[in-house]
C-alpha cells in the first residue's frame, strides 16, 4: 500500500527535494516551470484516495500485483547463513518492477491534460514498461536511447515498437543511457506544454526522485507485511541492487525506520581496481548530473565518466540522492558486485530454486549471499528480485562460452 | 572601482550584440583570434563556453563545440587562464564565463574566484543553475564583483519573473524559445508579450538568445530588447573551418572569412560601425579610467 510522501527536507537557500545535501534541482530555466507543474500536480494526485485507488487497481488487474514473497530453502541451505527471501518483481506484466512507476506517472500524465509521453532507457526495461502503459492508456509515446544500446538491446528495441512507441535513437555524447537523459530532457524542455517525460529511476532533479520512489515503495510496503505474516518478523536484512536505484528505494522506503540492514549492490564491472565499474558510491564524487547533487563517476574536471557494466540496468554514472544521502548517513550500506559474482549468483539461483533472475537483480542477490553468510539461521534476509533474466539469456551464453574457451586455451 | 559590465552592456546601445564561442573550439589560438575579431564587429561583451561532457541545455552545434574541446583537452581551468591571452592579444570587452554546474563544483569556487580575478574575468553563467539553487553563489559572485548573469524563459511565472529581475546582475538573458540552443528560422509571436513581461520585472538591460542568426531576426527584435547572443550560428561558421582554424598558416583566412560571414548575414553593415565605434570609444574610456 502506498503512504503519504514524507515531507523533504527543504535546504536553507529555499533549494527544494533535498535529501541531506544531496537532491535538488539543477536545471536550465526551460524546465523550471515544467518541475514545478510536475511537483504540484504530484502533490494533488497523491493525496487524492481515488488516484491511489486507481493506481493500486491497475497494478492489481493489469500487472499481477501484489508479487509473492519466495522462500528459497534450497539457496539458504547452501549458503548455510540466514533464510533468504526473495521478493518477486520478476513477476509483474512486463517482467520487471519498472512497470510500478510507468502506471503512476502516466496515471498522473493523464490527470494533468498531457497528451504525449517520453522516456529514457538503457537496457530497454524502463522503456518497454512506458510504452506498455502507453498503449494502454492510448497516448503516443516516445523512447530515447543511445545508438549504442539500440544495438545491444535490439530485442527490447523491437519490443517497444510492437508496442506502437518510436524509439529515437541517441548518438549525442557516447550514446549511451546517460546521453538519452540528456536527450530526452533536452526533447522536454522545447514540449513542456503537452508532454509528460516518465522518468524511470529515482534519478534527476526534484520531483522525480521522490515521485519514482513513491511509486515503487508498493515494492517494500507489500514485502514488510508478507515477511511479517509469513515468519512473524521483520527481516533482519533487505538488499536490492542499485543502478539509479529505483527498486533498491521502492525496497528501503518500507524499513527505513525499522531495525532492518539496507544494503545496495552496485556494478563492480570487472572490478573497482579497474576503470569499467558503474561502482557510483564506492568510486565516485559529489557533483552534478542530470539535474540532482549526487554522487557520480567523473574525471578530475568533472567531465562525466562513461560507467561499465554487464547488466544495461546498472550501467549508470549517477545514483539517485537518496541513496547518496543513506550512503552518507549511515543507514544504508552499499558494495561493489562484479560481474563474475552476478553471473555465479545467476546461475546458482537458477540451479537451486528454478528462478532465472535478471543480471541486474543478480548483483543484489550476489550481495544478499554474501551478507547471508556472515548471519545466522535463525535470522534473514529479504532481497528484492527487479527482473527475470530472459532477456539476458544471449549475454549469459556469451559469457559463458568465452570462459569455456579461456578454459581451453589453458589447456 | 570601474565595471567593465556596466560600461559595455548598458540601455544606451543600440541591440548590444553578444556572442558565444567555446574555449578550445577548435585549439587556443583560433579562440583568441576570434574574440578579437568578435569585439572588432562590435561584440558588446564576450561569452566564452566552457566544454562539458553533458551539455543538457545545448544542441548539436554546440555539443559537437564541445567535443572538439574536450578532445584538445581543454578544462575550466584552462579557459580561465586562456583569457588572459585573449586580454593580451587586445579584448578589452566583458567576459562571461558559461560553465555547467559540476565544472564550478569540481574546480571549486575559491579557485574560481581567484582565477577570475587574475584573468580579468566580468560575469558568469550557470545554465543548469536556476533562481532556486543559485543564492549563495549569487551572493558570492557580488562579494567578488563577478556579475552573475540569470536567464529567464516563456515559461517563467509572473512570481519567478519578479524574483529573478529583481536580483539579476549585470543583464537579463531572456531565452526567445523553448527547448535548447540552436539556429531556429522565426521567433514565436509570443516572444514579444514575454519581452514586455521581461521589461517590466527587470530595470537592467534585456538580451535575447536562443535561435539567432540573421540581420531580420535582430531587426524584429529592435525596441523588445537591448541586445542579442548569438551562440550555434557563429559556432557553425567554426566547425565548417575547423581543420583550418587549427592551422597557423590558414588562421588568419578562416577568421576572416568568418567576420564577413557575421557582417553579411547577422550584424548588417548599418550598425555594426555605430557600436564598433562606440565599443572603440567605450575600450578609451576605460583604458583612460584605468591609469587614472
Amino acid at each position: 500500500m502506498i503512504r503519504q510522501p514524507q515531507i523533504e527536507n527543504i535546504k536553507e537557500d529555499g533549494g527544494k527535494g533535498r535529501y541531506g545535501e544531496f537532491g535538488g534541482q539543477y536545471v536550465p530555466e526551460t524546465l523550471m516551470h515544467a518541475l514545478l507543474e510536475l511537483e504540484k500536480g504530484f502533490d494533488e494526485a497523491i493525496h487524492d484516495t481515488s488516484f491511489l485507488k486507481e493506481y493500486r487497481e491497475i497494478l492489481h488487474d493489469y500487472s499481477g500485483r501484489p508479487t509473492p514473497v519466495t522462500y528459497c530453502e534450497r539457496l539458504s541451505q547452501r549458503i548455510g547463513g540466514a533464510q533468504i527471501y526473495l521478493k518477486r518483481e520478476d513477476l509483474n506484466h512486463t517482467g520487471a518492477h519498472k512497470i510500478n512507476n510507468a502506471v503512476g506517472q502516466a496515471l498522473l500524465a493523464r490527470r494533468m491534460g498531457k497528451k504525449r509521453m517520453i522516456a529514457e532507457t538503457g537496457a530497454g526495461q524502463h522503456g518497454v514498461a512506458t510504452a506498455t502503459v502507453a498503449a494502454y492508456f492510448g497516448m503516443p509515446c516516445k523512447v530515447f536511447m543511445g545508438v549504442v544500446d539500440v544495438e545491444r538491446q535490439a530485442l527490447n528495441v523491437f519490443r517497444m515498437r510492437l508496442l506502437g512507441a518510436e524509439v529515437v535513437p541517441v548518438s549525442s555524447g557516447n550514446g549511451t543511457l546517460k546521453d538519452a537523459i540528456n536527450e530526452a530532457l533536452r526533447y522536454w524542455a522545447a514540449n513542456v506544454e503537452d508532454t509528460a517525460y516518465i522518468d524511470g529511476s529515482v534519478v534527476g532533479p526534484h520531483p522525480y526522485p521522490m515521485i519514482v520512489r513513491d511509486f515503487q515503495r508498493i515494492i517494500g510496503d507489500e514485502a514488510r507485511a508478507q515477511m511479517i505474516e509469513k515468519t512473524g518478523k521483520l527481516p533482519d536484512a533487505a538488499c536490492a541492487c542499485v543502478g539509479g536505484g529505483s527498486n533498491a528505494m521502492g525496497l528501503f522506503t518500507a524499513f527505513l525506520n525499522d531495525p532492518v540492514a539496507l544494503y545496495g549492490a552496485e556494478a563492480g564491472g570487472k572490478g573497482t581496481d579497474t576503470p569499467e565499474h558503474a561502482a557510483t558510491l564506492t568510486k565516485g564524487r559529489p557533483g552534478v548530473i542530470h539535474g540532482a547533487m549526487t554522487y557520480l563517476l567523473q574525471d578530475q574536471n568533472g567531465q562525466i565518466i562513461e560507467p561499465y557494466s554487464i547488466s544495461a540496468g546498472l550501467d549508470y554514472p549517477g545514483i539517485g540522492p537518496e541513496h547518496a544521502h543513506l550512503a552518507k548517513s549511515g543507514r544504508a550500506c552499499y558494495e561493489a558486485v562484479t560481474d563474475q559474482e552476478a553471473i555465479d549468483a545467476l546461475m546458482t539461483l537458477s540451479e537451486k530454486e528454478g528462478i532465472l533472475p535478471a543480471l541486474e537483480s543478480a548483483h543484489g542477490l550476489a550481495l544478499a549471499m554474501k551478507k547471508a553468510k556472515t548471519m545466522q539461521t535463525d535470522q534473514s534476509i529479504l532481497v528484492c528480485l527487479s527482473g527475470r533474466g530472459d532477456k539476458d539469456v544471449n549475454t549469459i551464453l556469451h559469457v559463458l562460452d568465452e570462459a569455456k574457451t579461456d578454459q581451453g586455451g589453458r589447456k | 572601482m570601474m565595471n567593465r559590465m556596466s560600461n559595455y552592456m548598458n540601455k544606451k546601445q543600440d541591440m548590444m550584440f553578444i556572442p558565444f564561442i567555446t574555449a578550445g573550439d577548435p585549439s587556443e589560438d583560433a579562440t583568441v583570434e576570434l574574440a578579437f575579431m568578435l569585439q572588432s564587429v562590435g561584440a558588446c561583451a564576450l561569452e566564452l563556453g566552457i566544454p562539458y561532457s553533458d551539455p543538457l541545455a545545448d544542441g548539436p552545434v554546440i555539443q559537437r563545440a564541445s567535443k572538439r574541446a574536450l578532445s584538445k583537452g581543454m578544462s575550466l581551468l584552462g579557459a580561465l587562464q586562456l583569457v588572459k591571452k585573449i586580454r593580451l592579444r587586445g579584448v578589452k570587452i566583458p567576459v562571461i564565463i558559461f560553465t555547467y554546474c559540476n565544472l564550478l563544483l569540481q574546480l571549486g569556487e575559491e579557485t574560481f574566484f581567484r582565477e577570475a580575478k587574475e584573468n580579468e574575468i566580468d560575469g558568469l553563467l550557470v545554465p543548469d543553475l536556476p533562481f532556486e539553487e543559485s543564492r549563495g553563489l549569487a551572493e558570492r559572485c557580488i562579494n567578488h564583483g563577478i556579475s552573475l548573469i540569470s536567464l529567464v524563459a516563456p515559461t517563467t511565472s509572473e512570481q519567478r519573473m519578479g524574483k529573478i529581475g529583481a536580483s539579476a546582475q549585470g543583464f537579463l538573458y531572456c531565452v526567445s524559445s523553448l527547448g535548447v540552443t540552436g539556429v531556429r528560422k522565426k521567433f514565436h509571436p509570443d516572444v514579444f508579450p514575454f519581452l514586455e513581461r521581461v521589461r517590466a520585472a527587470c530595470e537592467l538591460p534585456i538580451a535575447v538568445g536562443f535561435g539567432i542568426s540573421s540581420n531580420e531576426q535582430v531587426d524584429e527584435l529592435r525596441g523588445h530588447a537591448d541586445g542579442f547572443i548569438v551562440g550555434s550560428a557563429i559556432v557553425s561558421q567554426i566547425e565548417r573551418r575547423a581543420d583550418r582554424l587549427q592551422k597557423s598558416e590558414s588562421l588568419s583566412p578562416a577568421v576572416e572569412e568568418i567576420r564577413e560571414y557575421l557582417l553579411n548575414t547577422l550584424l548588417g553593415k548599418h550598425k555594426v560601425g555605430k557600436n564598433h565605434e562606440r565599443t572603440a570609444q567605450q575600450a578609451e574610456t576605460l583604458s583612460t579610467g584605468k591609469t587614472g
